[in-house]
């Protein structure tokens, strides 16, 4: 047995004081598998050290939650008797290694996460980061890096057969060396079948099911200790590998054994194994777990108990059964062609027990280890004042909303949606490329829409602002399809904890998400945090991403394009107020001057509560023909993308306003929706209702986008011209 | 008149055909197991899209020696009416029940896209309820979906009227447009865009169940 030296606890990212706590807890020294145990435990990515103190700000309950954060997934009651699972998940650092395998497993883990509740996945989304592909030195990668992600999700997704409906795809040089991939999947299930991660009935057997165990993942490759290589024969790269098929018939077998009724709770194995999954099941069900090394399905020789314990091979799930009842378990293995093994049993004692060859390896109380993590309060300092704002030089602003049209961040993501199998399952009724997703569910005769939006530009000015922005644009991009939003998962990106300026952007986004998650009724349901995004000490733009959920009733929602001339076109919420020290985070100040400076919009929640009643209310009287959300860009670059259908339906709008043109076309203020109806008197008769500012600003015209402030001609294109810019620029950007 | 769609481990369309035939055509269908050597009493067989056995070594490869796939092709030899939609067309070519191979997309990625198709033949128990150069928008979402043949083979296609479906705009390279196929007995077609996925207007049309709605017909007329 290795003694444990300083230099080995700090291999393992664990502090003296929190040695000393395992020490403590213990009652002893703990083994080597027992250090290696406490370390992953204890990791930021599974005890949430740094954040737990902050998270707690968080609403997480309403009239439908079910399942609120702490289980695999949240779970929210639609109605009919069904329910729906969800959650969002980071694979950045996998990613940036390997960004084809990165991002498989990243879409592998988050559907497992669904199903071992028991809902069948139905819908997946991506929200991605990159560095700029047109940046002069990692260009380049940045593209290989994007070519990767985007297989390696329709790798996954397409052959497990869930559709990717949405997500979305920024670009910004402080992802050159850290880019963010968080996956959010959805799944429904009946209410009444839900699984929980739950140990529970002293005796019942504890069953092993899926891919066998390999060395792949073990977080040890980092380490290059005396102590690991004498255990282990050889190092494998921390690169986890995904199969989707075997992912495929592991749904398919779960969901049909839990049928049986034989199983009493399940656990998907992802970070950290087959530690986490026996210690979480334990501590959560106030069980003991006994495990015997030798039966566990290897794929290597001569593995140790340590890296059996650390693996994260991805494909299996770990399971207690109804004692006696194994056999209707095994049954359902076996028809899919999986191996299930009974690997120990429950016990009453409360201890994680890891046997190998018959010798105890670990015991380790399951409470302590999993719920006992070190919590920290770290320093953290309030963001830094404002820049002010610089001489803001006039502009051509037909030329400007080419350049906008054709950026990285604007630009049609076609190239990338259409690698993916949007539609399998064929309850796709609105895919990528729309305000939001929606996606029908069969079994109740309503629908689910569902959106991803961050915002790192807006949370870098201000995260508690940013944070709240994020919120109420996820919101508006459900509302704009008729969706009442109801619940939300938030994956928190961010750089390094320990620095009290980073951690400081951390708490403001927090908090300035629950703000908006309290005022929206959109409580948060679950999610995920990854810290120590930075490489070589340079952070990542503070990037929390929200995923957030509506229900509505199943019908064909007004989709973002102008469908016919001749219908009026209505700026719900109104054209907004801007100025220069609220310009700094906008697509123009990005892409036009290159400058970040003073503030996000400011954002008026109780209005924009407002905008997207009347919006959901405006819908549910069928009288938008189309509906666009104002965000990025601001109201030119909505305008034009409302002009991108198959119709090439223009607009003439005219406009009345004191801004000057470059305010006035592409501000981000928040809470408006620009809509065409055939019926502008009953949308404004609803607005007015609501107390929300609805000018009609013009109307649907062919071929032609022209846009007049006062009578001054402010922009005036071709649709075929605008098009072509936005539809062709990723391609052309990635083939460099 | 009962349809039956297999289920291969990794089909993942079978769902989607099960709902189509069910729901939107209105005629039963039931799930067949990729190890059965039966097809019990189905009067129409249908190979549905995904990943069969994973598709690892080649699309279709695997599928091809599954105990089930014998019982379809006695089914084919007797007459039975055998559809195979994407991987199921995979699974047609390899087993050699349709000439030719489906190769990688030209721009070597997956495509999910709806797509203009142009009915080439209503003489056939698939498309006898289409009419003659009618324009069908189904989608399609393959990697390997690029037909391929040598010439004779395709010569032979053209003159026996063989070619069920042409892509108006090629998506993935296919010689000659050729986006689905007849064998020579005319009672088994493979088409690589989804007619399945077409059923509804919230699926965004209807356009796919012209093909069911004729295998429906022909099976009416046999009996």
């Amino acid at each position: 047995m290795s003694v444990i030296t300083p230099e080995l606890i700090e291999q393992h990212q664990l502090t003296q004081s929190e040695y000393e706590k395992i020490v403590a807890l213990l009652g002893r020294e703990p083994t080597y598998t027992e250090l290696g145990i406490f370390s992953v435990m204890w990791s930021e990515h599974c005890s949430y050290k740094s954040s737990r103190l902050h998270l707690k700000k968080l609403p997480t309950r309403s009239r439908l939650v079910l399942q609120g954060p702490g289980e695999n997934a949240g779970i929210i009651d639609i109605g009919g008797g069904y329910a729906i699972a969800f959650k969002i998940e980071s694979h950045n650092h996998p990613s940036f290694i390997e960004p084809f395998q990165g991002a498989a497993t990243g879409v592998g883990g988050i559907l497992r996460d669904i199903f071992t509740m028991g809902a069948r996945p139905i819908a997946v989304m991506d929200s991605l980061r990159f560095g700029p592909l047109d940046d002069p030195e990692a260009g380049k990668r940045n593209a290989r890096i994007l070519t990767g992600v985007v297989e390696g999700i329709a790798h996954y997704g397409n052959c497990f057969g869930v559709p990717t409906v949405g997500g979305e795809c920024v670009f910004e040089s402080c992802y050159n060396g850290n880019p963010l991939v968080n996956v959010f999947a959805l799944g429904v299930f009946k209410k009444d079948d839900i699984f929980y991660a739950h140990a529970s009935g002293v005796g019942n057997p504890v069953i092993y099911v899926g891919a066998k165990t390999g060395r792949d993942g073990i977080h040890g490759a980092s380490m290059a200790s005396a102590e690991f290589t004498e255990e282990s024969q050889q190092k494998r790269p921390n690169v986890q590998v995904g199969d989707p098929f075997m992912e495929k018939l592991l749904l398919e077998a779960c969901l049909e054994a839990m049928q049986t009724g034989a199983i009493v709770g399940i656990q998907d194995m992802g970070a950290a194994g087959l530690t986490c999954s026996t210690c979480e099941m334990g501590s959560r069900g106030g069980t003991g777990i006994e495990i015997e090394l030798d039966r566990v399905p290897q794929r290597a020789a001569h593995m140790t108990p340590y890296e059996i314990m650390l693996s994260e091979s991805q494909e299996r799930m770990l399971l207690v059964a109804a004692k006696g009842r194994e056999e209707e378990v095994f049954r359902v293995f076996r028809k899919w062609g999986l191996d299930a093994v009974t690997i120990g049993e429950v016990t009453g004692d409360g201890l994680l027990r890891v046997r190998q060859h018959g010798e105890v390896v670990a015991e380790i109380p399951n409470r302590e280890l999993a719920d006992e993590a070190p919590l920290y309060d770290r320093p953290h300092t309030p963001p830094p004042p404002p820049a002010p704002a610089p001489e803001i030089p006039p502009a051509e602003p037909g030329a400007a909303l080419l350049s906008l049209l054709a950026s990285g961040d604007l630009c049609s993501k076609r190239w990338i949606w259409e690698q993916y199998d949007y539609m399998v399952r064929t309850n796709t009724v609105q895919g990528p490329g729309g305000d939001a997703a929606v996606v029908r569910i069969k079994e109740t005769g309503t629908s689910i829409a569902m959106a991803l939006d961050g915002s790192g530009r807006y949370c870098k000015l201000s995260p508690r602002e940013g944070a709240r922005l994020a919120v109420a644009e996820c919101c508006r991009n459900l509302s704009t399809v008729g969706a009442l939003p109801v619940a939300a998962t938030n994956c928190l990106n961010f750089g390094n904890p320990e620095k009290p300026e980073i951690m400081g952007q951390l708490v403001e986004a927090i908090e300035g998400m629950g703000e908006a998650c309290r005022f929206f009724e959109t409580p948060i349901t679950g999610g995920n945090v990854s810290l120590y995004n930075e490489t070589l000490g340079e952070g990542v733009f503070p990037t929390p991403v929200l995923g957030i959920v509506g229900l509505m009733k199943t019908a064909l929602p007004p989709s973002i394009d102008f469908k016919q001339p001749g219908r009026a076109v209505i700026l719900l919420g109104g054209a907004g107020t801007a100025g220069a020290p609220r310009f700094g985070g906008t697509q123009y100040s990005k892409v036009m001057l290159k400058q970040m400076w003073g503030l996000p919009p400011l954002l008026d929640m109780d209005y924009e509560k407002r905008v997207q009643a009347a919006m959901r209310e405006i819908v549910a009287a069928e009288l938008a023909e189309s509906a666009h959300d104002l965000s990025d860009g601001g109201l030119a670059v909505a305008a034009a993308e409302a002009c991108f259908g198959p119709s090439a339906t223009g607009a003439e709008l005219d406009l009345d306003s004191d801004l000057r043109p470059e305010f006035l076309l592409f501000h981000e203020g928040p809470s408006r929706i620009l809509l065409s109806t055939s019926a502008p008197d009953k949308v404004a008769e609803i607005a007015a209702r609501h107390g929300v500012e609805a000018p009609r600003v013009g109307s649907t015209a062919p071929g032609r986008l022209v846009v007049r402030n006062r009578g001054q001609v402010l922009l005036d294109h071709a649709i075929l011209e605008l098009r072509d810019a936005w539809e062709n620029a990723l391609e052309h950007h990635l083939r460099g | 008149m009962k349809f039956g769609v297999i289920v291969f481990p990794g089909s993942n369309c079978d769902h989607d055909a099960w709902y189509a035939v069910s729901n939107n055509l209105g005629r039963p269908a039931e799930y067949i197991w990729h190890d059965s050597h039966s097809l019990g009493d189905v009067d129409a067989v249908i190979l549905p899209g995904g990943f069969s056995y994973g598709d690892y070594l080649r699309c279709g490869a695997i599928a091809k020696f599954s105990p089930v796939m014998a019982a379809v092709r006695r089914f084919a030899e007797d007459g039975g009416l055998v559809i195979g939609i994407c991987n199921g067309f995979q699974i047609l070519v390899e087993t050699g029940l349709l000439p030719g191979a489906l190769i990688r997309n030209r721009n070597l990625r997956f495509i999910c896209k709806p797509v203009e198709l142009k009915v080439q033949t209503v003489d056939s128990p698939f498309t006898n309820a289409a009419g003659k150069g009618q324009s069908l928008c189904l989608p399609i979402a393959h990697g390997e979906g690029c037909y391929y043949a040598d010439e004779r083979t395709l010569d032979e296609l053209e003159a026996e009227d063989r070619v069920a479906f042409r892509y108006v705009r090629n998506p993935n390279g296919s010689l000659r447009d050729i986006a689905g196929i007849l064998n020579r007995e005319r009672n088994v077609l493979g088409m690589m865009p989804h007619p399945e996925r077409a059923t509804e207007p919230l699926m965004g049309c209807r356009d796919g169940l012209v093909v069911f709605q004729s295998m429906a017909a022909a099976l009416a007329y046999r009996s």
